[in-house]
């Protein structure tokens, strides 16, 4: 009988103990939850308080009780933010476009075509994988500026097409169709690019959508090229727009209205990171090297 | 056989004539320009060559702030990050429910404007015309004095920028670790279990050294972004790095090449190669112990 009462309390101390390390775990998790979501919190509700009640706070609140549009409308009025909208968007889906293009013709060669040199060629590429942007940015600067590209989607787009890394990954998932679909339809006379678009792209779509959802990412948050390259705001893409919204901004400090700006240029992201949400954190775990 | 030869090529030029252009040639040429003297941007001419732009930079108070900055943020930076990303991971490894919602949220900052968010933690650190900001508030309710992150004095600036460094290079330390940590067999798990192996023990011979080669992807990768920084630092001081002593060896760089004190490509190019020349020892000596301490199993 004691015995068994041993036990017991045994696993009752158990039980306790795991109680105790899961209410431990579950408010460390918490924890860093909020720290990852605070800022998005007071971006929100800035952007949502009137630029007289946020200066008047004597003390930050953390809601507000008359939400107000006014510097949303501010936003896309009194500086060109809808401008830097349309000017990513073309630049990302241009960029993004292209890089498509050749990185499928340069991994398809890579994969399926024999010709001499390939190997070398190869080798080539993933030397080019170590170098940092970093070092090539200030030719590119210098190549741009001397062809008269500054302030041009060109000078913008072009230096940004050829991902290295990208035609690596595509290549080494074209390499995974097996060879028996090529011969079969070489033996139909398909023609190559005809076998390229038929049956290698549909059947590697997986990959393609990953490689342009992280190609869109980057074309939307990229700051450091666009920033040399244009300096007059008809070409500012939004990362410069925020900059420049908040060193020159709305005439005077209006936080509340940098705020809405702000959150209007993250929500698209975040839209798509919440559709595309599995896509994307593999694709990262596969490829991404932010951080 | 030459057709086959031609064609091949074909499908790879896209890519080389942009990659040649944009890459290979600028890699070239970068080495050239660091050792290209008094260069003058308009004419595209120069005096002389030799190790002068190389010796300007060095000596140049600014290159020093930069460079004591990166290490700063770099030492302080990549061991915080990737502890406490081995903490969250292991704690969402541990549980069930929920863990699909904290894995979500945790990603979030990888998707978003760098320049934007850094806007925002501007304001959270900074004072107002009223009031001390919201984490003043903070720091006061535990009892602590007010400081100005933004424009105060240099340990204040230095913890905002490497807090939210640690922010933004959280999501993707997190999601390599968790998958790592959820690939670690499970029977290794449960045979220790039967022996009754205390868990830190677990923690200690079975878990670190099977997601080893993921830890050592971080820190590599962890060193060279963080050496690398740039743009957070723009964001959360603004454009003009230099003022604010804030500034980073990258962003040195840029400001040598473009903006106010822009115009030179030379000393740009020596302090970019001897930024490359800090990330490529770096990253030998981590590849060098991980030869030594790293399990592939």
């Amino acid at each position: 009988m004691s015995k068994k009462n041993n036990i017991l309390k045994h696993e009752r101390e158990s039980l306790a103990r795991k109680s105790v390390t899961r209410v431990i775990t579950y408010s460390f998790l918490t924890l860093w939850g909020i720290i990852v979501l605070f800022p998005f919190y007071w971006m929100l509700l800035t952007s949502l308080k009137g630029y007289g009640a946020y200066n008047a706070e004597y003390i930050p609140q953390m809601f507000t009780l008359a939400p107000t549009l006014e510097n949303y409308i501010l936003a896309f009025t009194s500086v060109p933010l809808a401008d830097y909208f349309l000017n990513t968007l073309i630049f990302t889906v241009l960029t993004t476009a292209i890089m498509l293009i050749i990185t499928v013709l340069a991994a398809f060669g890579f994969a399926r075509l024999d010709f001499k040199g390939k190997n070398l060629a190869f080798t080539l590429l993933l030397a080019l994988m170590m170098i940092p942007s970093e070092l090539v940015i200030i030719t590119n600067f210098v190549t741009i500026t001397t062809m008269n590209l500054r302030n041009t989607f060109m000078g913008l787009i072009l230096p940004s097409v050829a991902s290295v890394f990208y035609i690596y990954l595509l290549k080494e998932n074209f390499a995974q169709v097996p060879d028996e679909l090529y011969y079969a339809a070489k033996a139909d006379g398909t023609s190559d690019m005809k076998y390229l678009l038929k049956v290698m792209v549909p059947i590697c779509r997986p990959t393609l959508v990953t490689i342009t959802i992280l190609k869109v990412i980057e074309c939307w948050n990229s700051y450091v090229w666009p920033r040399l390259i244009t300096d007059e705001e008809a070409y500012f893409l939004v990362s410069n727009g925020i900059q420049a919204i908040r060193e020159s901004g709305f005439g005077r400090e209006n936080i509340p209205a940098m705020m809405a700006a702000a959150f209007a240029i993250s929500v698209p992201l975040i839209v798509l990171f919440l559709v595309f949400r599995n896509k994307i954190m593999e694709g990262v775990a596969r490829g991404g090297t932010k951080g | 056989m030459d057709h086959k030869n031609a064609k091949g090529w074909l499908y790879l030029l896209p890519a080389f004539l942009f990659l040649g252009v944009f890459m290979v040639y600028p890699l070239v040429d970068v080495v050239i320009y660091s050792f290209e003297e008094s260069f003058n941007f308009a004419s595209q001419t120069y005096v002389g060559t030799g190790w002068y732009n190389y010796s300007y930079v060095l000596h140049d108070p600014y290159f020093l702030q930069a460079l004591k900055n990166t290490f700063l943020l770099v030492i302080i930076t990549v061991p915080v990050s990737t502890g406490l990303a081995l903490l969250i991971s292991v704690a969402l490894n541990s549980i069930r429910p929920l863990r699909n919602l904290y894995q979500t949220v945790y990603f979030l900052p990888y998707v978003t404007n760098t320049l934007a968010v850094g806007l925002v933690f501007m304001i959270l650190f900074k004072p107002t015309a009223y009031t001390d900001g919201m984490v003043n508030l903070l720091i006061r309710l535990f009892g602590g004095e007010s400081v100005d992150f933004i424009d105060g004095p240099y340990w204040a600036k230095m913890f905002v920028l490497c807090f939210y460094t640690v922010w933004v290079v959280m999501p993707f330390k997190v999601l390599i670790l968790t998958a790592a940590l959820a690939s670690v067999r499970k029977d290794f798990y449960d045979a220790a279990r039967i022996d009754g192996t205390p868990k830190f023990r677990v923690f200690t011979k079975i878990t670190l050294p099977m997601i080893s080669p993921s830890l050592f992807y971080l820190i590599v990768t962890g060193f060279i972004g963080a050496f690398k920084a740039y743009s957070d630092a723009v964001a959360l001081f603004g454009t003009d790095l230099n003022a604010a002593g804030m500034n980073t060896i990258v962003g040195y760089v840029y400001d040598m090449l473009y903006g106010n004190s822009g115009g030179y490509p030379s000393y740009a190019s020596a302090a970019a190669i001897l930024l490359f020349a800090i990330i490529l020892t770096i990253t030998c000596l981590n590849l060098i112990i991980r030869k030594r301490h790293v399990h592939y199993g």
